[in-house]
């Protein structure tokens, strides 16, 4: 006989949320310009051929006071710590240090922003060296500034959270791209729901202006180029949007004792990983993105899903597929904000939590076709995250 | 039978297989022979030129047939070896199929100058070269191959395709607190019940020129060149940094319940995990050590002991002058006037600190230690510094009753994480 105890399963409460991407700050103004339903924001000619969703201006001072911090962090730490402080503000715990001194975070991140100044300056002169590696080496030495490293290091938008916020319960790191973002959250609320944590902030943040980054898509040939299209239509390359969104998850326990209410309930999280490359990516992405819609009960009333399809053609054309299938209204995240890599899934979260608190969902985009009219009353949201090149994760997020 | 629950009522998590890949060799047995024996796996850096550079020394696994590797190439590499001792220690799964999931603390991973020069090549401009160049020889040429390598969860991915883990794996980092992070996760997981085993994976191949210029323009790394196998110098007075190296450590992790009921070999139990953030500085602990003081007796209380109960220290002792005093501080807080009767010795005197895969060849190390009733030592203490007095195992390998471990690690961004470790269960 096993003396095993069953875990218990406790609600999850999302009671903060922040955002940031190309369409503002916080959850209103992003309510706002997805009920205006506009053309995204979308930058053609900086980064041409490639399109990019570029960051909306924040004023930096808000979130992060101390221009010493600013100083010490890239783009998209900055972005991070920025969305993570806006989370804290909704969820009324900012500054609070016995609350943040016990929360457990989990950031989804990757990291390395290169000085891309020095690198094509050493490009352009190390064929010229009688001993190339020896030239690196040097130049190197002279060029690299000493907290650019730390800037690169994927921990460290945690680390910087850290320091800003003041959030010490504990700090996790995931990496690996849009899974990562799944697992982050799926760890910070499975942790809540077995009742080991009581209050989690987990997200992540991903700065799409960056030659270095696009570089990485475009060795696969998978950047979107101009003009921009909607992804779930004709999947043609990844838009790349820089975006932070971070949640506090929250026992229901924790934030009654504090008076605190719920924005949405976060009702489960699951990812997998489908044998892409043994199986054949399209017939891979359907069977297992089918298999975990499926837990999260599509057929309940008052269901719609949030895409985070990143428009990578063969992965998409099966999440569309698939989609199609459910009969269920569809909304594209991508397509109103870009695709942000590690940070894209809880960004869907945000808005899906978003949405179901206003108990309604936003219009359909002009020009893809998927997505359908849906007036009725939203109480469940069900997000996905399929990987441009690995992984699958799915969400459910209820009215509270 | 006894419990297979712990006091807390959760499943006992237990140890049943290990590897171990260092600069010292492959395989535990190679390690722990060389590990007692005091000898150091550091020396002269011969993987890029270092005729300029202020450290010229390194633990790098330099033994591995073939040419030059990636630094997730050769991360991957080593964990695989690293893993695969302990899949096969563990006899648990069929081969290519590990009936868990995977957690895989690893390296930080972007495109190299070998490939970015490739692509330079390619681009030929007419004059300075940027990244458009860069880009527009991406799209023209065909590396595909590059994209997988060198985002983040390739390593990861590759593994659960060896090992056949379950599910997605986590690729995870913590800075150098990271291999005990990739086995707290294990911990809880099968805590949860979401799994009844797990594999851990810690690696790092990443010693580039670029890595070492980076830690060494930030004053951590040791500048002793001189005599390689005496540079590393926890505790002692005369430390002065610490040596980069590379290296894995794997563990499969299983409910007691489970591996009793297979009849598997028990190599020791994780009874106790503890960790807390810190927020002073993103290279620098807090001076007052409290983040410190905080993990270690989360870890304690997690494992429901008190800090009586601790026989011997796996420190994270990185031979800085910073840690390895704040790491005194800290101890001397939880363990009082206990400690100076407590052995606290290194492993990165003799192995160079492993960084993203310290923690779990020190954890490794330390159910070793369990096992053979053997300390190893902290080599290279020949100066003690009278502000952090210890008993630090000097020199030489002891005999002891170990009964119980805390290992400790600790991270560049405020990251502490700490494992409470015992021998099999009564």
């Amino acid at each position: 006989m096993s003396d095993r105890r069953q875990p218990a399963r406790r609600e999850v409460w999302i009671t903060g949320v922040g955002l940031v991407s190309s369409l503002g700050e916080g959850l209103d103004a992003h309510w706002a310009a997805l009920a205006d339903t506009p053309a995204p924001v979308r930058d053609e000619t900086s980064f041409a051929p490639y399109v990019v969703h570029p960051l909306a201006k924040l004023e930096l001072d808000k979130q992060i006071p101390k221009r010493g911090d600013q100083r010490q962090m890239e783009p998209w730490q900055r972005i991070g710590t920025y969305a993570a402080g806006l989370a804290l503000d909704s969820a009324g715990i900012k500054g609070n240090k016995d609350i943040l001194g016990t929360t457990d975070m989990v950031v989804a991140a990757g990291g390395g922003e290169r000085d891309q100044a020095v690198d094509g300056s050493i490009l352009s002169e190390i064929e010229k060296q009688p001993n190339p590696e020896l030239y690196l080496s040097e130049r190197l030495q002279a060029d690299l500034r000493p907290t650019l490293f730390l800037a690169q290091l994927s921990n460290l938008l945690a680390g910087n959270i850290s320091i800003v916020h003041g959030v010490t319960g504990s700090s996790r790191t995931f990496m690996g791209e849009e899974s990562s973002g799944v697992d982050a959250v799926r760890i910070g609320w499975a942790r809540i729901a077995a009742g080991t944590s009581e209050i989690a902030l987990v997200g992540g943040a991903y700065n799409a202006e960056r030659r270095d980054m696009l570089l990485l898509f475009a060795l696969r040939h998978l950047a979107m180029q101009a003009p921009w299209s909607p992804v779930l239509k004709a999947a043609k390359g990844v838009p790349t949007g820089s975006a932070g969104a971070f949640l506090v998850l929250e026992s229901p326990e924790h934030a009654k004792a504090r008076g605190a209410t719920p924005i949405a309930k976060l009702s489960g999280v699951w990812s997998d990983r489908a044998r892409r490359a043994q199986e054949g990516t399209e017939a891979a992405v359907t069977a297992t993105l089918d298999h975990l819609i499926g837990l999260a009960d599509p057929a309940a009333p008052g269901t719609a899903i949030l895409s985070g399809a990143t428009g990578a053609p063969e992965p998409t054309r099966a999440e569309a597929e698939v989609l199609a299938k459910t009969g269920l209204p569809v909304r594209s995240v991508t397509d109103r904000l870009g695709h942000s890599l590690e940070a894209q899934f809880p960004v869907a979260l945000a808005l899906a939590a978003l949405a179901v608190s206003h108990g309604r969902l936003f219009a359909p985009l002009e020009g893809e076709p998927i997505e359908k009219p849906f007036d009725g009353a939203l109480t469940r949201a069900i997000v996905t995250g399929v990987g441009h090149w690995r992984g699958e994760g799915v969400a459910l997020v209820e009215r509270a | 039978m006894t419990s297979t629950t712990d006091k807390a009522g959760r499943p006992i998590v237990v140890v049943t297989g290990m590897g171990l890949v260092t600069s010292l060799g492959q395989g535990k047995q190679d390690n722990w022979a060389k590990l007692t024996a005091g000898e150091s796996g550091i020396h002269r850096i011969t993987r890029f030129p270092i005729d300029t550079m202020k450290t010229t020394i390194a633990g790098t696994v330099d033994y591995l047939p073939g040419g030059r590797r990636s630094a997730p190439d050769l991360s991957e590499e080593l964990a695989a070896l690293a893993a695969e001792e302990a899949v096969a220690e563990a006899g648990l799964g069929t081969r290519g199929r590990f009936p868990g999931p995977l957690f895989c603390a690893v390296p930080p991973i972007e495109l190299e100058w070998p490939e970015r020069r490739i692509l330079a090549r390619e681009a030929a401009p007419n004059g300075p070269l940027t990244y458009d160049d860069l880009l527009r020889a991406a799209e023209n040429n065909d590396h595909g191959t590059w994209h997988e390598r060198f985002v983040y969860g390739s390593i990861a991915d590759h593994l659960a395709d060896r090992f056949g883990t379950q599910g997605q794996p986590i690729s995870l980092s913590t800075a150098c607190a990271s291999g005990n992070t990739s086995i707290q996760l294990a911990v809880e997981a099968i805590r949860r019940g979401d799994c009844e085993a797990a594999l851990s994976i810690a690696t790092d191949g990443s010693v580039t020129a670029e890595a070492l210029i980076r830690f060494s323009l930030l004053s951590a790394l040791s500048t002793n060149n001189e005599n390689p196998a005496a540079a590393s110098r926890p505790f002692a007075k005369n430390r002065d940094g610490f040596i980069i190296a590379e290296g894995a450590g794997a563990l499969v992790l299983e409910s007691l319940e489970h591996a009793r009921a297979r009849g598997a070999k028990i190599l020791g139990v994780v009874e106790g995990v503890g960790e807390m953030a810190d927020s002073f500085h993103r290279t620098r602990s807090s001076p007052d050590a409290k983040p410190v003081i905080g993990c270690m007796r989360s870890a304690l209380a997690d494992a429901g002991i008190t800090a009586e109960e601790i026989d011997y220290i796996n420190a994270h002792g990185t031979s800085t002058p910073e840690n390895d005093r704040m790491e005194f501080t800290g101890m001397s807080a939880v363990f009082g006037e206990r400690l100076p009767g407590i052995p606290v010795s290194s492993n990165k005197s003799m192995i160079g600190h492993t960084l993203t895969a310290a923690g779990a060849i020190e954890a490794v190390v330390s159910l070793l230690t369990i096992a053979n009733g053997r300390i190893p030592p902290t080599i290279n203490y020949e100066v003690p510094d009278p502000a952090i007095p210890l008993d630090v195992v000097p020199n030489v390998a002891r005999d002891a009753k170990v009964g119980r471990v805390m290992s400790n690690s600790f991270g560049f961004g405020g990251q502490n994480v700490c494992l409470i470790l015992t021998g099999e269960p009564e």
